[in-house]
């Protein structure tokens, strides 16, 4: 029987932590920019775009995100679209972050007060001019904490990624334990991994609400 | 023609009608004060002309064109016309220069240097020149109106609209706003503007305009309206706002 190290064992996980945080970059990017089209749709004057920004938002917070990846994973595959493992994965996080990211900004948006739509609206602005220069330069301010707090559920979501067998830190925690049968070692350096991941992102989160609420914001 | 043509315009919020059939026409270079109770629908006779509020009935006509809900026709239409908010309504993350550079900029694709000349030129004609580099929370309530009234005077309006501007400010700063606005009127301007301010209105204003319950109740010269009114609610509106 082969011996493992725990240096062994946490030089694998740190290779496999590599997906972790590139599957992140790429879900809370690629959520970021598609969250942003579904927020403009979202607060769209007609109608239409609104109701599908709607639909869209529901149907992604009110299904389980394991649901949708096993929906992108084999779904697409039944209807004879080869799906790899990492390009699911990728689907899948980036529409989920995109309806939360669209959710929480929508909020930032509808806390601008009207009188700056009525004051740019007055101007001649048209909405997207309005969205431009005037609301989500303001939204971006009080957008930041939770936006930053919301990619720490974007690297823990991309954990559930493992079950479509795509080999990011879980899945390499679970077959690092088929191999060294020291499920307790693994898990626990898996946890601090993704707590070293993580607690970065929870301090700016805090540190960002504190400096961003302070009374004189500009300059 | 008049510049602004108001034919029996209708408005209800629900089951509430507030407008119950407007006609006024207001002709260039006019001064015209609307006067009246809260709720009398002032406010919002001043917000349907510049189409923040949609009407129910009725039409209002700008130099010629129909205020509607269509988008396109809405944005011409408040390139004639400048509105000038209670609350100010500055954009606060941006300096006092730039609030007025904003729309030229962006509306009338105006280049940043000539952007900031006129801007400069609206702020020293509202007497804020120096301010150009300031943000609006460093700036006092008269002097932020008198910013926002500069921004709406750097689109050229052929009209401004005042709702109530100077009720949120403090006792002290309504003067400056009022200056501001007197000089506007004696430029020529077309002014519409509700306000409380009865000894600016008879001082300034070609004509006043009563409102009661949703309708003009009375309208006619500042002299003969606040020295003669005809019906009992001017005068007991008059009344209890005599100072």
């Amino acid at each position: 029987m082969i011996e493992f190290s725990t240096w062994d064992i946490l030089r694998n996980l740190l290779l496999a932590a590599r997906w972790t945080v590139l599957l992140s970059a790429v879900a809370f990017l690629g959520g970021g920019l598609a969250g942003l089209l579904v927020l403009v749709m979202r607060t769209a004057r007609r109608p239409l775009p609104r109701r599908f920004a709607l639909g869209f938002i529901e149907l992604f917070q009110g299904t389980p995100l394991l649901m949708q990846l096993f929906l992108a994973f084999f779904a697409l595959s039944l209807v004879g679209i080869n799906m790899p493992p990492w390009l699911a994965a990728g689907l899948a996080l980036v529409l989920w972050t995109a309806a939360f990211l669209a959710e929480i900004w929508r909020g930032c948006v509808e806390a601008i007060p009207r009188g700056q739509w009525e004051a740019s609206a007055s101007l001649g602005m048209g909405y997207l001019e309005q969205m431009r220069h005037v609301i989500l330069p303001q939204a971006l301010r009080i957008a930041v904490p939770p936006t930053v707090g919301f990619s720490v559920q974007v690297v823990k979501g991309t954990a559930l990624t493992s079950i479509i067998g795509f080999v990011e830190l879980s899945k390499a925690g679970t077959m690092i334990t088929n191999a060294t049968f020291q499920p307790f070692t693994v898990y626990a350096l898996v946890a601090l991994l993704y707590f070293v991941l993580c607690w970065p992102l929870s301090v700016a989160s805090r540190f960002l609400e504190r400096r961003l609420n302070a009374p004189h914001r500009h300059h | 023609m008049p510049l602004i043509a108001i034919t029996d315009v209708r408005k209800r919020f629900g089951a509430n009608e507030v407008l119950k059939g407007i006609d006024l026409d207001v002709a260039a270079g006019e001064v015209c004060a609307i006067i009246g109770r809260s709720g009398s629908g002032k406010s919002t006779l001043l917000r349907c002309v510049n189409g923040l509020e949609t009407i129910d009935g009725g039409s209002i006509l700008v130099a010629g064109t129909h205020v509607s809900s269509e988008d396109q026709q809405l944005r011409a239409l408040r390139l004639k016309v400048g509105m000038i908010f209670q609350q100010f309504n500055l954009f606060p993350h941006l300096t006092a220069g730039r609030n007025v550079m904003l729309s030229p900029m962006v509306v009338r694709k105006m280049p940043v240097g000539e952007a900031e000349d006129l801007a400069r030129r609206m702020l020293d004609r509202v007497g804020l020149g120096q301010k150009f580099d300031a943000y609006p929370d460093q700036l006092s309530g008269g002097q932020q109106q008198r910013v926002a009234i500069a921004r709406a005077l750097a689109m050229q309006p052929l009209a401004l609209l005042c709702d109530e501007i100077t009720s949120a400010l403090d006792p002290e700063l309504v003067n400056e706003v009022l200056a501001v606005v007197g000089e506007l009127a004696a430029d020529g301007m077309t002014l519409m503007m509700v306000t409380h301010e009865m000894r600016f209105a008879r001082q300034v204003c070609d004509r006043v305009v009563f409102m009661h319950q949703g309708r003009i109740h009375e309208i006619g010269p500042p002299d003969e309206l606040f020295s003669a009114p005809r019906t009992p609610e001017l005068r007991q509106f008059l009344g209890s706002t005599a100072h």
